[in-house]
């Protein structure tokens, strides 16, 4: 257990390694990144000094070996905006993030999963086929698009809601439902065909045999079998909403990471973008690790697999 | 079966666009600015007088165009790679899966909306984005069903009369795995199609006047408050197409491959 809890956590921090180098290649795929740090019409006695001053004249791989070395002092260079260090102003964004991101994945658990256990019980009636029409809708409609129709009805028609920025919990509403609508009908399939699965196995049948009425064997039997996957996707869902929802957060004018990253992009703020995207991919790692490591908890051949 | 319904009528309507689309998808008529939808009119108009149905007929083409070519291009990339990297194994295989997995690590949007800051707007550059943000997927499918194929009797055996490694591949395990491929790809479709209209929606994709339903979205969310409709067809187009060609993907799979029918 300790050996694989070792391994896992040295791939993760392989991976976040290699995700810096992702980001750092990111912004030089056109080959001259200067032009990107600046405005579009920067002359061109100011694009070479700029070019000095943010060492783009130097070799590639010496440029990688100081981004890496101030990566893991935590130094990503200064915001051209703001003129601060970039770590920090994206950090600050991230308590919104969270918090919009919890109250998204909490609806998601106490909705998705019933309605995934509910169809699956019932395959085949009148009940499953409504559960698979709504996500089959879930996962078609654009989240852009759900989320200004849901301003549109519940903030312009109705005026019951706001229709953007940040407060108390009526702010809470539109933008966890716009994040929540296709979450939470990937999960619902998921975890219909995996009880659907376990329902299938000859454990099953032999429990039904033993006489345990059909909420024992689902609760005791099908359900602790059919977690794996469940909790699988559950947690790569965790790992992209923690990072911040850029579209949400933008039509909602929400003050998290994905709206920082997104009004970074649009001002060109590159070192902003570079640590919002790293940062992203981190919390995705780190959040899979755990997840792999749930399994353990959850399924004890992969103990001593 | 309605799924292949809905896709067949998106495909018509786009291939057939200069014949059923009542006005001409560019053309501005100031008189007749953001009307409500009338019978002539069946979409209502937008801020240009523009008229919205044939825009989002118009739309379709964008949309589909995207969705399909880069599809192909990203399965193709992703393919070769999850093939090559399953049949050698070894540093190419670490390789190819780590830098995989990293990159999926990335939420797509963001991954293909920062190419696209980096690279600039356009159609040719959102394909770009898409299908470097899109072939990992395949690696992970293909290299997994490599792996399982690999020790089966029928490869061995035609390793064994001597058949080389690309011929194996490509005679002999692309068709035993072509199934699993067809299905996730008519799934990545409207992913696909989805995530272009989301670049497009926020500012970093197709640009005007080309009619393109994300393009579309964007403009009425300034006159949604006035003009709903401008807001609401073009996205509930959108939606209709992804959710036609995610049901063509469930048929597939029960159709093609009955083990996989939960």
């Amino acid at each position: 257990m300790v050996g694989y809890l070792l391994a896992r956590a040295g791939q993760t921090l392989a991976a976040i390694f290699l995700a810096l180098t992702v980001v750092f290649f990111l912004v030089r795929i056109t080959g001259d990144p200067v032009i990107l740090f600046l405005p579009p019409d920067a002359r061109p006695n100011d694009v070479a000094s700029v070019r000095h001053l943010l060492g783009f004249d130097r070799p590639v791989w010496e440029q990688y070996l100081s981004f890496l070395g101030g990566a893991v002092r935590g130094d990503f260079g200064r915001s051209l905006r703001y003129r601060v260090p970039a770590l920090p102003l994206v950090l600050h964004r991230f308590p919104a993030t969270f918090q919009l991101a919890a109250t998204s994945l909490a609806i998601v658990a106490c909705v998705a999963v019933p309605i995934g256990i509910v169809s699956a019980a019932r395959r085949g009636t009148l009940v499953d086929t409504i559960g698979i029409a709504v996500t089959s809708l879930g996962q078609a409609i654009p989240g852009f698009w759900l989320g200004l129709m849901l301003v549109w009805v519940f903030g312009v028609k109705l005026r019951w809601l706001p229709v953007a920025g940040y407060g108390d919990w009526t702010h809470f509403v539109l933008p966890s439902l716009t994040l929540t609508a296709f979450y939470a009908a990937q999960v619902a399939r998921v975890t219909r065909s995996s009880v659907v699965d376990a329902l299938c196995q000859d454990y099953v049948r032999t429990a039904r045999a033993k006489g345990i009425d059909e909420r024992g064997v689902l609760a005791r039997h099908a359900l602790r079998n059919a977690a794996i996957p469940i909790v699988t996707v559950f947690g790569l869902n965790a790992g992209h909403l923690l990072g911040g929802a850029v579209v949400t957060e933008t039509i909602f004018a929400w003050p998290g990471v994905g709206q920082y990253i997104f009004n970074a992009l649009r001002l060109r703020d590159f070192p902003v973008v570079m640590v919002g995207v790293f940062l992203t991919s981190v919390i995705y790692l780190l959040v899979n690790l755990l997840v792999d490591l749930s399994y353990a908890w959850l399924n004890p051949q992969v103990r001593y697999g | 079966m309605l799924g292949v319904v809905i896709v067949s009528t998106v495909v018509l309507g786009a291939a057939l666009a200069p014949a059923v689309a009542p006005y001409n998808p560019t053309t501005a008529h100031f008189a007749a600015v953001l009307r409500s939808p009338t019978a002539a009119h069946p979409f209502g108009t937008d801020q240009l007088g523009r008229d919205v149905l044939s825009r989002v007929i118009f739309g379709a083409r964008i949309s589909l165009l995207v969705g399909v070519v880069t599809v192909l291009i990203a399965g193709v990339i992703g393919c070769a790679l999850g093939l090559l990297s399953g049949y050698y194994g070894g540093w190419l295989d670490a390789a190819v899966t780590r830098f995989a997995d990293v990159q999926l690590s990335f939420p797509f949007i963001l991954l293909a909306l920062t190419i696209n800051a980096v690279i600039g707007a356009g159609l040719r550059n959102i394909m770009l984005s898409l299908v470097v943000a899109g072939w990992p997927l395949y690696v992970r499918v293909v290299r997994a069903e490599m792996l399982a194929l690999r020790h089966r009797d029928y490869i061995q055996a035609a390793v064994a009369t001597g058949a080389r490694s690309g011929r194996v591949m490509w005679r002999h395990v692309l068709p035993n795995i072509a199934t699993p491929i067809i299905v996730i790809s008519t799934l990545q479709v409207s992913q696909f199609i989805i995530a272009e209209a989301t670049i497009s929606f926020l500012g970093f994709g197709i640009q005007p006047p080309t009619p393109a339903w994300g393009d579309m979205v964007s403009d009425g969310r300034n006159y949604i408050f006035v003009a709903w409709w401008l807001t609401a067809f073009p996205g509930a187009a959108l939606a209709l197409t992804a959710l036609g060609v995610n049901l063509t993907g469930d048929w597939l799979r029960d159709v093609l491959d009955p083990r996989l029918r939960a």
